[in-house]
């Protein structure tokens, strides 16, 4: 479970988060929508600890991400993050993506790190690919291979940051699918997402941020069928 | 024109020049090596923009750089000397060349940082990798690959600068040229034939950088 309560963050005098809550129960997947620039990817980040927050805190399974005493490291195996820029590692092919982490952060052996990487390219869609680089592979390939990275690391909650966003429009689906496809496996996932049809066929619950604030939080027949928010009813309008 | 070329004396010593040919060879890589090492943590030094240090990286980046390398030599020599630390000529040329290639490569590795995106970092240490690991295994190797040209150059930099060791007393390639010319006169025909070494020297090290580089960097 991860427990967002009252979360303040400001980049100098900007506050971007202005009293967030929100808990994530297990096996949920939940989709954060919004206009850009309204918080929602500086909320993926304060979760996993790779942004400071001043104010509120976020638990995961109990434990304070911004705790003094919190081992972010190992926190971090917990929380799998997929990136809007997919951030694969040019100098290394996809099995070697994929298998890096499990060994030299989890301590596993070669042969094990690359059964699982093996496994995991598998599980995406792209076991034919494993010894190639990442500047040989589309972007949807390579989008694909971030969330077999982030899936390796074995972790119990799944944090996706617009992660179709730069993908041209004909290698949106494949991504999606390959979400669909975690979410249909009972992965617990936050996703801030533009994709309207997505958030409405996947998501257990839809935020909408605003202004730094969750403006309103359902499921996606109330937010998409009968918004109570005007702001909301707003966005949707334009975003249609 | 009314030169005669003798180079009978020249081949006669030729043992003596590859020899000396080696030492030179074997202070530009120490040299390198001992560069690169400063030249990362300087730059990693001036990247931090901690204060209390940066001063210092800063300093001997912009001194390296913007002063003659003679002088720097001289300074490993006769200033050092000036206050009774006397480097055998081995040690003042090994110092010159290792100081002078830290500025550079210092800043050949600050682009080579800069031109890395910031969320590859961010990246690794999503998936649980210490800062160490982060930069060890993600960021280092990209930075290497980008500055390994400008390496290159400044290995061959540091073989033609080593002739600079003649001026105190180090008996490397051109140091051992004038020794034996000096002997025998025949002082064009030795440094012509020594400028010949350089340039296979240099080709050497060009064509095996290549190769080095055809094995390491296959994306």
């Amino acid at each position: 479970m991860i427990e967002i309560e009252g979360v303040r963050k400001s980049f100098g005098p900007l506050e971007v988060l202005r009293g967030i809550d929100l808990t994530v129960r297990n096996g949920e997947v939940i989709s954060i929508i919004g206009a850009s620039g309204s918080g929602k990817s500086t909320l993926l980040y304060c979760i996993n600890g790779l942004e400071s927050i001043q104010g509120g805190r976020i638990l995961v399974d109990g434990e304070d991400v911004h705790g003094r005493d919190t081992n972010l490291n190992r926190l971090r195996q917990r929380l799998g993050m997929v990136f809007q820029q997919w951030n694969s590692f040019p100098h290394l092919t996809a099995l070697e993506n994929v298998a890096l982490a499990p060994r030299i952060v989890k301590g596993k052996s070669r042969a094990e790190a690359r059964e699982i990487a093996r496994a995991q390219l598998e599980h995406v869609g792209l076991g034919d690919k494993l010894d190639v680089y990442p500047s040989k592979l589309s972007g949807g390939q390579q989008q694909r291979l971030a969330i077999a990275r982030a899936l390796a690391m074995e972790p119990d909650y799944m944090l996706f940051d617009e992660a179709t966003s730069a993908l041209d429009p004909e290698l949106v689906g494949e991504v999606l699918d390959t979400m669909r496809l975690l979410a249909n496996e009972g992965a617990t996932m936050i996703c801030v997402t533009h994709e309207m049809g997505f958030a409405r066929d996947v998501s257990d619950r839809v935020a909408f941020v605003d202004e730094g604030r969750i403006e309103e939080i359902g499921p996606p027949s109330q937010i998409f069928g009968a918004a109570q928010s005007e702001k909301t009813q707003r966005f949707l309008a334009k975003v249609r | 024109m009314d030169y005669t070329f003798h180079w009978r004396p020249v081949i006669r010593k030729l043992p003596d020049l590859l020899e000396a040919a080696l030492v030179t060879l074997e202070v530009a890589v120490l040299s390198m090596v001992i560069g690169i090492l400063i030249g990362l943590a300087l730059a990693l030094i001036r990247m931090s923009g901690k204060r209390s240090t940066v001063w210092f990286a800063v300093g001997w980046i912009e001194i390296a750089r913007n002063t003659p390398a003679l002088l720097q030599l001289f300074f490993f020599g006769f200033g050092l000397g000036a206050f009774g630390f006397h480097l055998s000529p081995y040690m003042i040329v090994l110092c010159g060349l290792s100081f002078n290639n830290a500025g550079y490569l210092a800043e050949n590795f600050r682009g080579g940082f800069n031109a890395i995106p910031d969320t590859q970092y961010r990246a690794a240490r999503s998936l649980g990798m210490s800062a160490i690991q982060a930069y060890a295994r993600i960021i280092i190797p990209q930075v290497f690959r980008i500055v390994y040209y400008p390496m290159t150059n400044q290995m061959v930099w540091a073989v033609l600068m080593s002739s600079l060791g003649m001026l105190v007393g180090f008996r490397e390639l051109t140091g051992e040229t004038q020794f034996l010319a000096s002997k025998t006169f025949r002082i064009f025909e030795y440094f012509l034939f020594t400028a010949a070494i350089y340039y296979g020297l240099v080709k050497i090290i060009l064509g095996a950088s290549r190769l080095i580089a055809w094995r390491l960097f296959r994306y």
